[in-house]
This record gives C-alpha cells, structure tokens and sequence, in this order.
C-alpha cells in the first residue's frame, strides 16, 4: 500500500503538512530542480502502471463519446441476422446479438449518451453541493447549521431512491436521469466542499495571513479557493464514477432513454433474455462499465494528493 | 442513559423523519408532471375525457391547493396513514407491508454476507504477514465498488444457474435462491464496510498502544484482534446507517434481475406509473430504516467507547 | 563488569524511494546491569531506531544491515518473531514517548498492566488484577485500585506514564528502555516522573537505557551519556567528562546549545528605557470561553482562559511569559494582537486604545504588531512560493511596485541570514528552521514595533533553536524591536527576557525582571518551576 515508510526519527522533522505536499528532505532543504518535471512524470507514471492503463481507458471511453466512427466504423443499429448471436471472435471481438448487431459498436455509439448523462449529473451536484458547502463552510453559525441540516436529511434517503423519486416526477429520458441523479449527489459534495472549506479556514497559514494585514477577500481567494479545490476536484472525479453506476443502473431498470437509443445500462438489460445462451451480450457492455468505474476511482485516488506525495 | 437525552435523541430522529417526509413531498407533489393524466391513459390507452380526470383528481385530493395537500397528507401520515395507491387503489401501507417480508430475507442475508466477507477481507488485509497478499486483498474492495450490481447479477445468474446449475436463477422459493441475490446485494456493502474496517485497522495498528501492546510481547495476532480491532471497530460502525439505508435501496436492481417480488419491485412498477402515494411510501420506509439504525448506533456507542459519555456531549 | 547489553557495530536502514537509508551506521554501545546509559541526538541522528532495532520493533520498511546486539547472552538481532516475544516484556521494558497515545483507549488500565504479566505466563486471569494493582501502586501512581479500573482518558499526562511505567516493570525486566519518556509532559510533571524512575531503578536494580535529545536530562540522571549524530557514536563519558570538556565539536555546540546548561553566562543587554510609551500594554485582560455544551443542558459553561493580566512592553524590551500548557499565556498573545476579543479589559498599542477596532483599522494595526507562529511548518501556505510568503503584507499595503517588493523580500531575506536562492522555493523544499526563518521575515517585512513571538523554537532542534534565538536578538538590538516571547521554556527565556512573567491558571503570578526572578522567585509555582528545570547536577541555572 504504502512504498515510503520514512524512519519515525525523520518524520519527527517533517511534522503535519497541511496540503500533503511532501515533505523536506533529511538534512536542509531538498534541490527540487524546476527542469525535471517531464522526467519526474516519467517515473511517477513508470511506477504505477495501474494509473496508466486507468488512463488509457479515459482516453478510449471520451473518443467513443466523441468520435465513435473512429473506433467503431459500423452502423450500431444495423444488424445483420445472418451472424446472430456469435460469440466474441476475430470479426465481432464482443460476438453480436439477436439481431446480429456487432455488441462493440453498440457499446461504442452508447457511450455517448452514458457519458452525457454522467456529466450533467456530477456537474449538478458539483455546482450545487459546492455552492452550498462553500457558503456553509465560510459563513458558518446559523447558515451553516441550517444548510448541513438539509444536507443531513438528504443523506438519510438513499441516493438511488432519491433518484427514483426524482425520476417519477420529471419522467424517464437521459436528461431526466441525470438530473436526478445530480441531485442525490448533492449531499456528499456540499459536505466534503464545507469540510475542506474550514479546514483551510481554520488553517495556521490562513490566520497568518490575516495577521500580516492581507484583506478577507483576498485570502478567500489567494489561500481558501486554491487549497479547498484539490480535496473537491479529486470527489468530482470519485462522483464520476459513482454516477456512471448509478445513471447505468437506472437506464438498466429502463428509465433512461427509449429503445432504438442505447446506452450502457439498457445493452446489458436487452442481453437479459439471451443470458443462459449468449452470455457476451450481457457481460461486454457491463465490462466496460466496470473498467470505466474503475480507471475513474483509479484516477482519483491518483489526484488526491499521490502525486504531490510523491518526489 | 438519563431520560432527557433519550427523549431529545428521539425527538431528534423523528424530526429528521418529518423532513424526509417534506422532502419526497416536494419532490413528488411540486415538480411537473401529471400523475393523474399517466394514471388515467395507463388504464386502457384510452384518452379520458376532463371531467373524468378532474374526478380522479378529487378522488385523490389532488385539486385541492399544494399547502392543503400537504397539511392534511402530513396529518395523515402522523396517524400511520400513508394513503392509497394510485394504480391499485389499495392503502399504501397494506402494499408495502406485504411486500416488506421478502425484502428483509435478502436485505438480512445481504448483511450477513457483507459484514462477515467486509470483516474478513479488511482484516485479512491489513494483519496478514505476506506482503503481497496485504497488496491483493487491499485493492478487492475498490474492485467490488466499481461493478454495476445488476451486471454482478446477472453474470451470477449465468454462471451458477445455467452453466453450473448450482442455484435457482430467479423466483423465491427456497433458502437455495436467497443466495445469489444476497451476494449482489452484499457485495458493494461489503466492500463499503470493508474499506472503512480496513482504513482505521491501519491507523489502529500504527498508534503508539499497538507498539506498547508489542513491547508487552504480546502475538501479532492478539495485537490485531484484541487492540487493534477493538477501537477500529468504531469508526466501521458509523456506517452502519448507510449500509442498511444502501441494502434495501439495492432491493431495487437485485429484486428486477432475480424476478423477485418485495419492496425494490413495487418501487420499480410505482416509478413507472408514476405511483407517487407508494414511491413517498418507500423513501420513508427507507429513511425510518437509516433513522432506527442510527439511533440504535448512537445508543450503543457510549457502551461500547468509554471515552464517550451521553452527558460529556462529545460527538 | 560483564556488560548486560552489548550492541557490536549496528547498521539500521531503511527502504526509501531513493534507495535505502542508513539510520544507524555501525554503533557500539554497552549497558552494564544497573546502569543508566542516555543516549542523546537531534531528530535524526537514529537513537530511537537503535532501541527500535534492539528489541526487533522497527517500523515497516526497517531492517538491520549489520552487526549485533547480545542481551545478557542471548543474540537479538535475527531472532525469530515467536523468540523476541520473550524477550519484549520480560526481559526488556519499554517506556514510550507520548502517554497521551501509548495506552489502548478502550481497555482498562488494570486489564493492560495485567496483560504483560499474563502474555509472560506470571499471573492468570484470577491473580493478575492484584498484581497489576501493585505494580501500578510501585509506579507511584496514587489510588491505584480505582485507577485500575478506570480507563486511560481518565487518567492525567502524568498518570498515564506511571501506567506505561507500570506495564515496562511487570515482567522484571533486567533493562528498561525509556523513549524520550518525559517530551510530552509539563517539566514539573516530567521532573517527577523522571525522580521516581530513579528511585525504582535503584530498588530493582533495573538497567535504564534513556533516549532523549535534551542533553540536560541526560547529564542530569545518567551514569553515561552516549551522543549520537547521523547513526554514529561522536562522543561517550561520564556527565562530568562531558561538561568538564566534550573532544567532539557537535556535543560542544550541543552543550553550548541546551538552554539549560548555557554555560556561558546570558549575555548583557543592553538596558531598556522604560520611560517613553509603551509599544504596548493590556490592563486588566479577561478572555473566556464557552465550553461546549453538555448533553441535555440549555446553558453553556465557559471557562476562564486569561484572568485579569496586566502587563506593559517598552521599546527595544523582550517580555517573556511562561507556564505550563493551558496556562492562558497563547491566549494572552492572541489578545494583545487583537486575533482573539477580550471579554473584558483593554489593549493599548502604542498607546492607543485599540481594544474595540474593526475593519480598516484592524488591518491598519498589522503594520505594527506582527506574530511569529510556534509550528513553521503550518503557518505557510504550502502552495505559495518564499518571495510570494515574505511579500504578502506588502501587497496588503499596497508598499511599493512588485520591483520594489522583490528588492524588498531579498534584502529581508538578508537579514534573517537566508540565501536569495530560496525566494523561487516552496515551504515543503526547506528545513524547519529555514521555514521558521521565513517567517521571521515575513513579520518583519512591514517594520513593526511589536513582534510577539508564541513558542518560536519550540519545534525545532537544540542547536537550530540557538541560531534562531541569535538572530531574534540581533534583530532587537539593530532595530530596537519589541518581544512579546511565549515560552514554556524557562531555560530558553532566561537567555532573551528582561523581564518575564509567570502565567497559571490565566493569572499573571509575577512580572519581574529575569535575573531577579530566576536567583529569587517569590512564587511558589515560579519555584517549582525553576526546580523542574533539567541541568541542576551540572550546577548552571540554580
């Protein structure tokens, strides 16, 4: 888990560092050369092939999104029945399903709308959550009290019944899941942006720079804003990945958009028939969910403080 | 216990259960959309006329102004009245009681299975003395969180139903078919409990008490289980609240993949014709569920940490 | 005399991302049965990890590269786990460094002391609360059947280090090994704790291995002091051979170093005039706080942090004010800057009353008084960059143009003795007294009359702590600067104060000048105090 286990005499030296940001080195100061940066993403990506590879899968996940043909030429809706249902193999490496539709290519043309609805609704609650977290955690006292109230509330009803609740409301269609999806996120990001928020507030570096006169916007600004967003962006990126499962989930459960349409979750429902006698039509598009899941976590875990940790 | 915290606790959980309440109330009653038209045409694609619909309106107290509504919704729910289902026409509480029965099954089975295998992992995780085996078993539970539950179903299903033929793929007959819907259920809970049991063995065991306890000359495995374990326990339990609120909204999927009826199915057929009565219902169901299990958690904690005294007010 | 323990050229390393790292580079050492070795270093120098690698508890990552260590004929090093947990508790004790943390939060103290015992096969489950009784009686810790049934936040500072001193007698141990015991504790607690384990010492005949970085504890209670630097022996004798003449340099500038055996005579001052205004002065200064609210009550406690303190501060004059923790002397400082509001009294800077200002004029009183934190490590924003931290008040203030202000930021820089190359680095790329240099500078960018100083050294080094110390001075005497020193330190304020004042419970006991107060305290608690402070076998402070 961990690759530096420093001798507790040296970590005596290097007490709390309130950003993560390393620490100083044995003896003085340690000669970080400002050349090195190429070389030192080098090595820190050599060491982790894991966040490699999660990279990787971004990358090929936001070129389906964006330029499907370039992956998958094929036309998803088109099938041709003659080569129904075949396992994954040379031509068809997801196989094809009852109606001898290439699995890939719907995987393909269905991540855009997956990944749609993914940002509308980490946007959703990022925005909102961050707005209400932010004044909570800056105004404090009575606002902040009533705010995480709400907050607490919030987070007594599961998220995904929060959803379904949104859902019967507005009604099925991407958009619509997003949204709702958004709002039950808005909890956890309201109170990891008020945490991180008074942390930084109550920080000994905030209050120096107070104490030597620096006006109260401009510590918000110059001091608060700066060291709050690493903590928040690295949630937005878990939330991501939370909110790709739960837009699947509920496109799965058939609220999502309508048939000729296909997003990740509603391919793994059409292959629910064909189960017992064409696994593949099931299993590929649940991969790629799975792997994208996955990489996102990896890269957040990756954004919260790793590389700073690293030297 | 003195009596005032106890009943200030209480009155703390029903406050909260009051706002859950509102919120699936403006929620389901103030946003947009028609649930009595959906109703209407559901029935026989037919479209009904005004007057029926301003009838079914009545019916349902949906003409009256949102503050009424709302006023005499809520007195009603105070008396245990949750009132009726748009689409059967039967009392909500009738619905949801009937189908409560076969979601505790796997909702139970589900945490058995999550607190054991989220237990085992985390210690196996962090006490084994192979390092590489500490590496493995550390990256399960983010492994298990990244995987749709549906698709776990599913792929479940295939292979101990129709290839091995171990276990009944769907239905609810039997202890045999409670198995595989509770390890879908379980898993992400499990991998939840596991992280967090994990997480503050870690810091457990690198406290100054565990080397103390070491310099005793105490075994590594007494060190882990009677020290370690002990005060890691804790933290693992403030979660205790989501992970119950987490399984029955998992009912949902599992209950659809394995054709099971119970709670997360009538949810399921209630979203989709817009049976708001029955949805309010549930999420209430679910909120008293989080607000019990916290309140039980808050109860037992002062037992359990001495440091924690009811009147010391420490949080 | 056959040695008890006998470590043979001891190499510790630990794995790191650059390579390994030597902690211990080859240390012979040798504890005769009975005897009190002290082991002394700065952080660093791998005196814990020596006693770490001895009795086999050596963090992950840690390994032992070379050498030996025999304990009464039994080889340590290489010992599989299942042998060495006989011979931890049993045939060792261990005496932790911070009691706060050293005892399991959810475990009766009886139940714990009992453990050792019942781990060694000494007592079963129906004898083993008696003795733990008694061993904890042993410990001097007073009460100790219903202590025993207490749990460990129940228990003071104090109280707790008898309970780990309990737990490293139980077995009888031939040796005790005690990590820095006394760092966390208050002196006059520290000073007990470290007379009783003297006294059980003797009547066990127990061998005391003492890890410590102050070389005044360990002249004062050693039969032996053994300096390390950098995982090396420099130097080894008697106290007296130490004090009498160290060969190596580093235990030279060590022993010149430790406040409390300044050898050298406080330096004169130059003598203050208190006639003027003072730069700054509180009448009657009340802070309190409210408790937090107990369960099931509607109204708040509070509790009296600053009781009534009065005290004035001439030009160019250091007032030090001492005492142990919540002793009210922070708040004190964070009154008089105006961080915190008085509940009642009055603050006078300069001799304006500026007990009630806000806003514009709150910030306007920045560019007088100034505060230098006692953790350097948090008081700078990791993410700004040296010249960015040092001319943050001048961009406050709007002095001069960015040129300006750079010229400005090297030439402070200058005066607390750093290079201009650090200005491009970032806080984490510097040592702690570095840092703590850094923001000395800061505080000095907009010329102040008034810095105070809240325990400015106290997390540093010995031997940086002295540089630091220096430079405050220098800085008086150049630009007749005004200290308001917080200090728990008796020794330390000893060599800066004019006058100091003792602090307790929020009261000001006495405000006197240093010397007067250090040769004739009046108070009793500033007595007990000065008794606590280590150094008194040397003969320097008393």
């Amino acid at each position: 888990m961990t690759t530096l286990h420093p001798p507790p005499e040296l970590r005596d030296r290097t007490p709390p560092d309130p950003a993560g940001t390393g620490s100083a080195g044995r003896e003085g100061p340690r000669r970080a050369g400002r050349s090195g940066g190429g070389a030192r993403l080098g090595r820190f990506l050599r060491r982790r092939p894991g966040l490699v590879a999660a990279v990787v899968v971004v990358v090929l996940v936001l070129t389906a999104a964006f330029v499907p043909a370039l992956l998958a030429p094929g036309d998803p809706a088109v099938g041709d029945t003659a080569q129904r249902m075949l396992p994954p193999g040379p031509g068809h490496w997801f196989g094809t399903d009852h109606l001898g539709r290439d699995v890939w290519t719907r995987v393909v043309h269905g991540a855009a709308l997956s990944l749609q609805a993914t940002v509308l609704a980490v946007a959703v609650a990022l925005v909102v959550g961050g707005l209400v977290g932010l004044a909570a955690g800056y105004a404090g006292g009575r606002l902040d009290e009533l705010l995480m109230r709400g907050v607490d509330v919030l987070l007594a009803i599961p998220a995904i019944l929060l959803s379904l609740a949104l859902i019967t409301a507005l009604g099925f269609g991407t958009v619509k899941v997003a949204i709702a999806v958004g709002i039950a996120g808005v909890a956890s990001f309201a109170r990891v942006t008020r945490a991180e928020t008074l942390r930084v507030r109550r920080s000994l570096y905030v209050e120096a720079a107070r104490a030597v006169g620096t006006r109260r916007l401009t510590t918000l600004w110059r001091h608060v804003l700066p060291n709050a967003a690493g903590p928040v962006t690295a949630l937005a990126v878990l939330e991501f990945g939370l909110a790709i499962l739960a837009v699947s989930a509920l496109s799965f459960l058939g609220y999502g958009a309508p048939p000729p349409a296909s997003e990740w979750g509603s391919l793994v429902a059409d292959g629910r028939n064909y189960l017992a006698v064409a696994w593949w039509i099931c299993a590929m598009p649940g991969l790629v969910i799975a792997a994208t899941v996955l990489s996102v976590n990896r890269i957040s875990r990756a954004l919260d403080g790793e590389w700073g940790r690293s030297v | 216990m003195s009596l005032p915290y106890l009943l200030r606790r209480l009155g703390l959980a029903v406050a909260v259960l009051w706002a859950a309440w509102t919120v699936s109330f403006v929620v389901l009653y103030l946003l947009p959309g028609d649930p009595v038209a959906t109703m209407a045409a559901a029935g026989d694609g037919e479209q009904p006329s005004p007057a029926e619909l301003d009838a079914l309106r009545a019916r349902y107290g949906l003409d009256q102004p949102l503050i009424v509504q709302y006023g005499t919704k809520l007195w009603a729910a105070l008396q245990g009245d949750l009132g009726i289902s748009f689409a059967t026409g039967e009392p909500v509480r009738s619905a949801i009681g009937a189908a409560l029965p076969p979601t505790l099954q796997i909702a139970g089975a589900g945490l058995l299975v999550a607190v054991t295998g989220g237990t085992a992992v985390a210690l196996a995780a962090t006490g084994s003395r192979h390092a590489w085996l500490r590496q493995a078993l550390g990256a399960v539970p983010s492994l298990a969180v990244s995987l749709p539950v549906f698709w776990v179903g599913l792929m479940l299903v295939q292979l101990f139903s129709f290839r091995l033929g171990w276990l009944p793929a769907v239905g609810a007959r039997g202890p045999g078919s409670l198995v595989l819907p509770a390890i879908a259920l379980g898993l992400p809970t499990g991998a939840l409990i596991a992280q967090v049991l994990a997480a503050s063995l870690t810091r457990s065991l690198q406290s100054p008490f565990v080397t103390t306890a070491r310099a005793k000359g105490v075994g590594e495995a007494a060190v882990l289980l009677r020290h370690a374990l002990g005060t890691a326990t804790l933290p693992a339990l403030t979660v205790l609240g989501t992970v119950v609120g987490n399984l029955v909204a998992g009912s949902v999927v599992v209950e659809t993949v394995f054709t099971r009826p119970g709670l997360g199915r009538l949810t399921v057929a209630s979203v989709g014709v817009q049976d708001i009565p029955v949805v309010q219902g549930v999420v209430l169901f679910a909120a008293l569920a989080f607000v019990v299990v916290n309140l039980l958690v808050d109860l037992a904690y002062p037992l359990l940490d001495p440091r924690i005294t009811v009147s010391g007010g420490a949080r | 005399m056959s040695a008890l323990l006998t470590v043979r050229d001891l190499a510790v390393s630990y794995r790191g991302t650059g390579g390994p790292v030597q902690a211990v580079r080859g240390v012979d050492l040798d504890v005769a049965p009975g005897e009190v070795v002290a082991l002394v270093g700065e952080s660093g120098s791998g005196k814990s990890t020596l006693a770490q690698a001895v009795i086999g508890l050596l963090p992950e990552g840690g390994s032992v590269t070379g050498g030996s260590a025999v304990l009464d004929g039994t080889e340590l090093t290489g010992l599989s786990g299942r042998a060495l947990r006989t011979v931890r508790g049993a045939r060792i004790g261990l005496v932790p460094q911070d009691p706060g943390v050293g005892l399991n939060p959810v475990q009766k103290i009886g139940t714990q002391v009992g453990e050792v015992l019942r781990t060694h096969g000494l007592a079963d489950r129906r004898s083993a609360p008696a003795r733990a009784v008694e061993l904890l009686e042993q410990a001097g810790l007073p009460d100790p059947g219903t202590r025993a049934g207490q749990y460990p936040h129940e228990l003071s500072g104090g109280m707790r280090q008898r309970v780990l001193i309990a737990i490293a007698i139980a077995a009888g141990p031939a040796l005790v090994i005690a990590d820095e015991p006394t760092s966390a504790l208050d002196a006059t607690v520290a000073r007990r704790i470290l007379d009783h384990l003297d006294t059980l010492r003797r009547e066990l005949g127990t061998a005391l291995l003492l890890i410590t970085h102050d070389l005044a504890v360990a002249t004062d209670r050693a039969d032996r002091v053994v300096v390390l630097r950098h995982g090396r022996v420099v130097e080894q004798g008697t106290p007296a051979e130490l004090l009498a003449g160290a060969r190596d340099p580093y235990t030279r500038e060590l022993l010149d170093a430790a406040p409390g055996l300044a050898v050298t005579a406080p330096r004169d001052r130059p003598a203050v005039d208190g006639s003027g205004t003072p730069v700054a002065e509180v009448r009657d200064l009340v802070k309190d706080f409210p408790l937090p609210r107990a369960r099931g009550e509607w109204t708040r406690g509070t509790h009296r942090a600053v009781d009534g303190v009065s005290f004035t501060v001439a030009r160019g004059e250091t007032l030090a004010l001492v005492g142990e923790s919540g002793s009210g002397k922070s708040t004190t400082a964070r009154l008089l800057l105006r961080l915190e509001d008085p509940t009642s009294g009055q603050v006078l800077i300069g001799g304006e009353d500026v007990t009630a200002v806000r806003g514009e004029a709150w910030r306007r009183l920045r560019r007088r008084a100034q505060l230098i934190y006692q953790n350097p490590y948090a008081s700078l924003d990791p993410r700004f960059r040296i010249r960015e931290v040092v001319t943050e008040p001048l961009r406050a203030f709007s002095v001069g143009t960015a040129r300006e202000r750079d010229a400005r930021a090297a030439e402070l820089l200058d005066r607390v003795a750093l290079p201009s190359s650090v200005l491009d680095r970032r806080p984490a790329e510097l040592s702690g007294g570095q840092r703590q240099r850094v923001a000395i500078a800061r505080a000095l960018a907009l010329s102040p009359d008034l810095v105070v100083c809240d325990e400015p050294v106290s997390a540093l080094d010995v031997s940086v702590q002295a540089r630091v110390l220096e430079l405050l001075a220098e800085l008086q005497d150049r630009d007749g600067l005004s200290y308001v020193f917080i200090s728990h330190d008796l020794a330390v304020v000893r060599r800066v104060a004019h006058r100091t004042g003792v602090l307790r419970d929020g009261r000001l006991r006495e405000l006197r000048p240093t010397a007067e107060l250090f040769t004739d305290p009046r108070d009793d608690h500033t007595r007990e105090l000065l008794a606590a402070v280590a150094g008194r076998r040397a003969g320097v402070v008393t």
